[in-house]
């Protein structure tokens, strides 16, 4: 079943996703439209054009593919499901995400992951194929964040202020590039070739999707930024 | 109605903005379509546009835009023009009726060019003689207001969604070179004509989304300088700032970012010797005007327009490019709808200024 969006507010839009009984939903000229798929739970929506703010929130099982851009805060707060965007993401990607899978091609902007978190089952995973913007995994607390860095392979593929208050979870970063200037609660590491064993089905999953092939991105040095057990926070703000 | 410092709202923003490099005409009918998409980012108290190019036929002139609250503070006023300026033309700006603009105030603008005998005994430089007439009747004549005073631009605002906005002052009859637009959701301020945005001085004009914490110590620096910050609101301020770093210190617009949104001493120490040197000096040097909290700018000026978000990148903005045509938006969809394919699209870092500018000969047309 198809929705042309065009010239539809949020609201109609939503109901309209909603009202669908097929499981499958594609939308036409989306623009801007936000909170898409909000607490959706067992539906395939199939986006064209540009959804709006807060695509996926509260996202409870089934899938989103997006085939463009998505704008600031997709998957805010999802719990399941998964979120496949061919091309790049805004600010804040997987903001308080608590379960499920976000797969970006490209890059995605200011605060990836910020505040993810995980318990027992539940474990989000957040896949970005290009280079994430500062302040990646800011305040992550469980989850696992993966940046490929394909396409940017000469920098580390994030920018400043990395896992600033992170105090749980994991990014695992496919580069040769460990900047100088990572928080000290942040400890690096290289990826052992168990951990490696573990994130193999993220990767592949990342290059079936997009239609990358893995050789291209392997073999590679990976490593992972985890909290540092060693430096606890002692003040939680920065010295300006 | 109560103004602002009588009342406070506690409580986002839109904006959008386009330029054409090769200085073609950008029609204002477009700006309205890509600020209209983001509808749901502002609440109806407030929207405007600054146009730039758009009164070639007056390019040398200045063009003051001007709210008045009835016909005596307009004869008032009018009066102190007549005695400063050389007015070449005036007339009402041409609206329309529209449904739910209401309660406008007498819109009134003038093209006009400084009294040279005035100008010639105040001493001061022409730009410096207008801008000081200009703060004189915003903060001394009451129910007089110029929110425009550049050359070969002009701003519209109101109270109102900003595509009814649009729609009021007929924008679609102007064209230019450059256009920046606002949807407002007023935080801390009442929502009234001369807080809407663009605000301007000279031809320098901003947009903004955000809220500027630092405020009050921008305000208290900037208004040693001879500047009154009459509005109460951080947009304002940033105007202000921009005008004295520019055009009275004689920084590029580059520095004056640097100054606005300073990167972290952490960050300075990390850069090569000679830039560490210089981003240090600004710091130093201007540490007042350092701007904290969260803000996404679009800046106006004669040939160009700047981006600017705040150092941590606390609020949204997208840059689309194709051909000689650059779209900003806080939205990408605000950049699809005026240009669905695009040759390039990026975010612009927390601090770092996307400054676009018209080729010379562009501008000279």
């Amino acid at each position: 079943m198809k929705i042309d969006a065009h010239h539809m507010d949020y609201l109609l839009l939503n109901q309209a996703v909603r009202r669908q009984t097929d499981s499958e939903v594609e939308i036409d000229h989306c623009l801007g439209q936000r909170f898409i798929g909000t607490g959706l739970a067992n539906k395939t929506l199939v986006i064209n054009g540009v959804p709006g703010n807060a695509l996926g929130a509260y996202l409870d099982g089934g899938r989103i593919i997006v085939r463009g851009n998505a704008q600031d805060a997709t998957g805010d707060t999802m719990n399941d499901g998964e979120i496949i965007i061919h091309g790049s993401s805004g600010d804040a990607t997987g903001y308080s995400m608590r379960g499920g899978l976000i797969l970006v091609k490209g890059n995605a902007g200011y605060r990836a992951g910020i505040h993810m978190k995980s318990y027992g089952e539940k474990s989000p995973v957040l896949v970005v194929g290009g280079a994430a913007g500062s302040f990646l995994g800011e305040y992550q607390a469980g989850g696992l964040i993966l940046v490929l860095g394909i396409g940017c392979e000469d920098r580390a593929p994030y920018g400043y202020f990395c896992g600033t208050g992170m105090h749980g979870g994991r990014i695992v970063v496919r580069s040769d590039h460990i900047p100088e200037n990572l928080p000290d609660q942040v400890a690096a590491s290289d990826l052992t070739p168990g951990e490696l064993e573990q994130i193999m089905p993220h990767i592949h999953r990342y290059c079936e999707t997009f239609g990358i092939d893995p050789q291209s991105l392997l073999p590679h040095r990976f490593y992972v930024l985890t909290p540092n057990a060693k430096n606890p926070y002692q003040r939680l703000y920065a010295m300006n | 109605m109560l103004k602002e410092g009588q009342i406070r709202i506690p409580s986002g923003c839109a904006i959008s903005g386009v330029i054409d490099l090769e200085g073609g005409g950008v029609c204002g009918e477009e700006m309205i379509r890509s600020i209209s998409v983001m509808h749901d980012r502002s609440n109806g108290l407030g929207g405007g546009f600054a146009g730039y190019g758009i009164y070639p036929q007056y390019k040398n002139l200045y063009a003051f835009h001007v709210f008045y609250e009835d016909q005596s503070a307009r004869e008032e006023c009018e009066k102190f023009l007549d005695r400063h300026f050389d007015i070449v033309n005036l007339s009402k700006i041409p609206t329309r009726k529209h449904p739910r603009i209401t309660d406008a105030p007498l819109l009134w603008r003038y093209f006009l060019t400084p009294l040279a005998t005035k100008l010639s005994h105040s001493q001061l430089d022409e730009r410096e003689y207008v801008v000081r007439c200009v703060t004189r009747v915003n903060t001394r004549m009451k129910g007089a207001h110029i929110f425009s005073s550049g050359k070969n631009m002009g701003v519209f605002k109101a109270v109102g969604f900003p595509e009814d906005v649009g729609e009021f002052f007929r924008l679609e009859e102007y064209e230019g070179y450059a256009w920046t637009a606002h949807g407002r959701y007023p935080t801390n301020t009442p929502g009234w004509w001369g807080g809407a945005h663009p605000f301007a001085l000279l031809d320098y004009s901003v947009v903004h989304n955000g809220e500027i914490s630092s405020y009050d110590a921008n305000r208290r620096f900037i208004e040693m300088f001879g500047y009154k910050c009459s509005l109460l609101t951080d947009t304002e301020v940033i105007t202000y700032v921009i005008d004295y770093l520019v055009r009275r210190e004689g920084l590029s617009l580059l520095e004056a970012a640097n100054v606005m949104a300073a990167p972290f001493w952490t960050t300075i120490a990390q850069q090569e010797p000679e830039r560490r040197e210089r981003l240090t000096f600004l710091r130093q040097a201007y540490s007042s005007l350092l701007m904290t909290g969260p803000f996404s700018i679009l800046v106006g000026f004669e040939g160009g327009l700047m981006a600017l978000n705040d150092r941590l990148k606390l609020r949204s903005m997208v840059i689309g490019e194709r051909g000689s045509r650059v779209c900003i938006a806080s939205e990408e969809c605000a950049i699809r709808a005026i240009s669905p394919e695009l040759d390039r699209i990026w975010s612009p870092k927390g601090g770092e200024a996307a400054i676009f500018r018209c080729k010379e000969e562009a501008q000279c047309q």
